[in-house]
């Protein structure tokens, strides 16, 4: 029966149920379940994380300064953002500067994780909820290469390549053996594009394929490998050696050289592959508006990307901060972590225990006590779930809220906050883009505006790449060399109780840690992450996060084949192993609840 | 195999590939793997005459780096991996299907491909509260697990979670997750560990089981010898620094600038066994020591159970470290190459492994 959500959102869960698990093309383990009316829309919507691994406790007791290794592996997708936010976190307590070189190598590494993992998002995790690659069997070859030159000079467009290309897709169909595109939708109503679009799209999709191995030689270079590539509080651990006995073990001009350029071929293939094809794919699904869910209402980022070396504030920082609530645009909110009333996370839906569960704890204060349990209304078994019941717990992932608001974090906040700030470099390219598909602002308040901007965002970071990396070598052309400060380094150093935030802006969205050291050793560590803001469950008051109401009031063509439940939550880019890393804080002996 | 599907050989013809590059191919592929040249002929008739293996692969507890690294090979591409090379039926990374139609694949494989295809793990299970800290399907992924695993031909071990427990099973392994070697206990288990391995070395090992049709030599843990047989430090190019007693004292300082040895600033390259310093990462562009910062072992069991990244292995004193390091890597050698136990190991799954291509 319906009900109303105090954020705005109906939900009625007398439908039929759909369930999605696994949830492909994403990170992690994540269950979908929703129920659609008599004429398959949805209704109402319920996002469950299926994975729980316990990060946070086993971090305490350890060196703060290997933290940094530890976090890394919640995610091996967004590699490197864990990293980069646990040793901000841990030089905020410890009071630690880092040289200014430190701090634009950082970002270098930071801005080539965000384009490297935008493009492989775009193209293999979500592209096949817009593509039908069996349509690009039937495509016309000649056709194929004149959209593709009406749209951009990429040189790997003529007649002969996508017709190389297409016979080589339909022996590979022919013979039986599909592989990854095996059982996928093909043919399903909600896909658009014609066939010369769908076979240009493969293409990409082969060429992104071999290009992103290539981004990821800025991590090789500056942190020796990827993914998890090395860090270290204080600064960075690449020394720099431009003149020099021994400069060929360091960062040399070789070395600087291989960086330039790859960030020029990766400002070449944003320009001239992604953002062409973005455009050319949205000019099909024009009319598919679904989506919005909490974007066109409540939006959150904390900002990243500083200009100049310590320095975290809103003016520094490059990326946007800011929140945006109930749809004004007009007012942007300040934030404040370290503010016990602003970031708390809630688990009245979430398989965790509080003393008193209607209040949020702050993450400083943070506590995960696992309680597995199913509600009354649950079907099917402890160890063999049919469905969740949403009225009681239901998922690994806690309920984080901003001052009690349920809020979207990613690239879309990102940049809608951007533009309500009035920074040209988000409002004239979304402008531009709006402008040439013919669409009001309001169209980005959807999954297409999501997958949009995260294309602009990922135009804007190879751009930033090529500025950070001119500006390393001013300040080597200055003299500077320094990538760490060591002075803090030894524990003996450091005061016996101290706390500290440190936050970045991941591919994904807000990303903060939370840590407290006591006497040389982590006391406590808390991570809050982008998918448990997006993925989050319901919370005390009935708020619902931003997959659930993404969900919502979609019309599903064949609900038994979810094509639009994918399109949607990939439109988010989810990564559950982030969300769910958390565990309780004495460790083993977890309550034994029971799913009925 | 008793089922219609076209040999690697078929596919990259009809791809366009002509049989002087794909002699080539073998060349080089055998080359990379530091075979002989007769490998390679063996390597060209192995591929023009097999069907492509059905490859499942499944995630547990894990991040996905082991994916992500797959994914950066260079040589081969991945992109001629998955369209040539196997046939990657299930991997909920990258497949186009979810949900049931996901399921319905691994029901299909298990019955048209039964004791055929191979079963590639990322992550592992835990076993606390019934498994349900990692659920597949609305059920334990151990279940899922050791389903798949039933009538697979192999099962490889991708990384450090599915090979040793990795982070999540770090103390005090809070869900009790285990290698898979702890509920696969009937099958043969290739180990290919790192946190990630290393991109052209989990292509190398699967297409070395592609060509050869049996696993490749392992050592006492399961690990193939041709990638894993050596410590990081016997091949770093800076040990010559460590010899000469030349260290990194201070990051940044001036032996960091000159690439002297990390030893004194936690490298664990003496005790870690793996490909890093002669294959190094992303196509031969660096690896961790070369951009300045120690190994953390990331492919030893129990690696984050070891103190600090940063602590010295042992205390060094001006001169004769070499002994002293070598002690301790002696002693982990000398386990690995205790070979008895090895061969016998090896010659059951070259065996089993033998028999799947009849």
């Amino acid at each position: 029966m319906g009900v109303q959500t105090p954020n705005g959102f109906n939900l009625d869960n007398s439908g039929k149920r759909v369930v999605v698990d696994p949830v492909t093309r994403i990170e992690g383990h994540l269950r979908l379940e929703v129920n659609v009316d008599s004429n398959n829309v949805i209704r109402n919507a319920v996002s469950t994380g299926t994975m729980w691994r316990g990060i946070e406790v086993i971090l305490r007791g350890r060196d703060p300064r290997d933290a940094w290794a530890f976090t890394e592996r919640i995610c091996g997708v967004c590699t490197g953002t864990h990293a980069l936010t646990s040793v901000r976190a841990v030089e905020n307590a410890l009071s630690i500067n880092i040289p200014e070189n430190a701090n634009t190598i950082r970002n270098i590494m930071q801005l080539t994780l965000q384009v490297h993992d935008h493009i492989v998002h775009f193209y293999h995790l979500h592209a096949l909820d817009w593509v039908d690659v069996v349509s690009a069997l039937s495509a016309d070859p000649k056709a194929t290469s004149a959209l593709a030159q009406s749209i951009s000079d990429w040189p790997l467009s003529s007649p002969g390549y996508f017709k190389d290309l297409q016979t080589r897709l339909k022996k590979f169909v022919e013979s039986g053996q599909l592989g990854p595109f095996k059982n996928g939708y093909w043919g399903h109503p909600a896909y658009k594009l014609p066939p010369e679009a769908n076979l240009m799209a493969v293409a990409h999709y082969l060429e992104a394929l071999d290009f992103q191995k290539d981004m990821v030689k800025i991590h090789t270079i500056y942190g020796g490998k990827n993914p998890h590539p090395n860090w270290l509080v204080g600064g960075v651990p690449c020394a720099i050696n431009l003149d020099g006995t021994g400069a060929v073990g360091a960062i040399n001009m070789e070395r600087l050289n291989l960086v330039s350029e790859v960030i020029d071929r990766m400002v070449t293939f944003t320009n001239q592959v992604y953002l062409p094809d973005l455009q050319a794919i949205a000019s099909f699904y024009k009319d598919w508006t679904y989506g919005g869910g909490l974007s066109g209402k409540s939006m959150m980022s904390y900002g990243d990307i500083p200009e100049h070396a310590n320095d975290y504030s809103a003016a520094s920082l490059k990326l946007p901060r800011g929140v945006i609530l109930n749809g004004n645009l007009s007012e942007v909110y300040p934030i404040d972590l370290t503010d016990p009333t602003q970031v708390q996370e809630f688990v009245s839906h979430s398989w965790y225990k509080y003393g008193d569960e209607s209040k949020g704890l702050h993450p400083w204060d943070g506590v995960t006590e696992p309680n597995y349990a199913l509600g009354p209304n649950a079907k099917g078994t402890r160890t063999s779930i049919e469905a969740v019941d949403e009225s009681a717990k239901y998922s690994f992932i806690k309920a984080p809220r901003w001052k009690g608001n349920a809020v979207e974090v990613g690239p879309l906040a990102r940049w809608v906050i951007g533009y309500a700030q009035g920074k040209p470099e988000f409002k004239e390219p979304a402008d531009k883009l709006l402008g040439d598909l013919g669409l009001p602002v309001t169209a980005l308040f959807s999954t297409l505006g999501r997958t949009a901007a995260r294309g602009l965002e990922c135009q804007w970071a190879a751009g930033q790449l090529r500025y950070f990396q001119d500006k390393l070598m001013t300040s080597l052309k200055n003299g500077d060399l320094a990538t760490a400060n060591t002075d803090k380094w030894k524990p003996e150093s450091w005061p016996s109780d101290v706390k500290g935030v440190g936050f970045t802006e991941a591919p994904r969205g807000a990303l903060g840690h939370w840590v407290k050291i006591k006497d040389a050793r982590i006391d406590n560590y808390q991570c809050v992450v982008p998918t448990t803001w997006n993925g989050s469950p319901r919370d005390p008051a009935g708020n619902i996060g931003a997959f659930e109401a993404a969900l919502l009031d979609t019309p599903m063509a064949e609900p038994e084949k979810p094509l639009e439940i994918l399109r949607t939550i990939h439109s988010f880019d989810p990564c559950l192993a982030c969300s769910t890393h958390v565990m309780s804080p004495d460790g083993q002996d977890m309550a034994t609840v029971t799913i009925r | 195999m008793g089922v219609a599907t076209e040999t690697f050989y078929d596919v990259i013809r009809r791809q366009g590939i002509s049989r002087r590059s794909f002699v080539k191919f073998c060349s080089l592929t055998a080359a990379s793997l530091g075979l002989s040249p007769f490998a390679a002929t063996q390597m060209a008739h192995a591929l023009e005459t097999k069907p492509r293996v059905p490859v499942i692969w499944m995630h547990g507890l894990e991040c996905t780096c082991c994916s992500e690294s797959f994914i950066r090979s260079a040589h081969p591409l991945v992109k001629d991996v998955i369209l040539s090379m196997i046939s990657l039926d299930y991997d909920d990374t990258i497949m186009a299907a979810a949900g049931h139609q996901a399921e319905a694949i691994l029901e299909e494989t298990k019955e048209k491909y039964k004791g055929q295809y191979i079963l590639a793990v990322e992550g592992n299970p835990p076993l606390n509260e019934d498994g349900m800290y990692c659920i597949d399907g609305g059920k334990p992924f151990v279940e899922k697990l050791k389903y798949m695993a039933a009538d697979a031909s192999a099962v490889v071990a991708w990384g450090a979670c599915a090979s040793w427990g990795c982070v999540q099973a770090a103390k005090p392994n809070p869900t009790h997750a285990v290698p898979i070697d702890k509920v696969i206990l009937d099958k043969p288990i290739i180990k290919v560990p790192g946190c990630p391995p290393i991109a052209e070395v989990m292509t190398g090992v699967i297409t070395y089981i592609t060509t050869f049709g049996r696993l490749p030599d392992l050592d006492r843990q399961g690990r193939p010898k041709m990638f894993y047989s050596q410590r990081i430090h016997d091949k770093c190019y800076r040990r010559g620094h460590f010899d000469a007693g030349q260290f990194v004292e201070a990051w940044d300082d001036e032996g960091a600038r000159k690439g002297y040895c990390l030893y004194k600033m936690g490298c664990k390259g003496p005790t870690t066994y793996n490909a890093c310093s002669t294959v190094r990462w992303n196509n031969g562009v660096s690896f961790p020591i070369q951009s300045g910062h120690g190994c953390i072992g990331c492919s030893e069991d129990g690696f984050w159970d070891k103190e600090s990244f940063y602590d010295r292995l042992t205390t060094i004193n001006q001169f004769g470290v070499e002994a002293n390091a070598d002690r301790i890597g002696g002693a982990v050698a000398g386990v690995v190459l205790a070979g008895v136990a090895v061969h016998a190991g090896v010659t059951a799954v070259k065996r089993l492994s033998t028999k799947r291509d009849e």
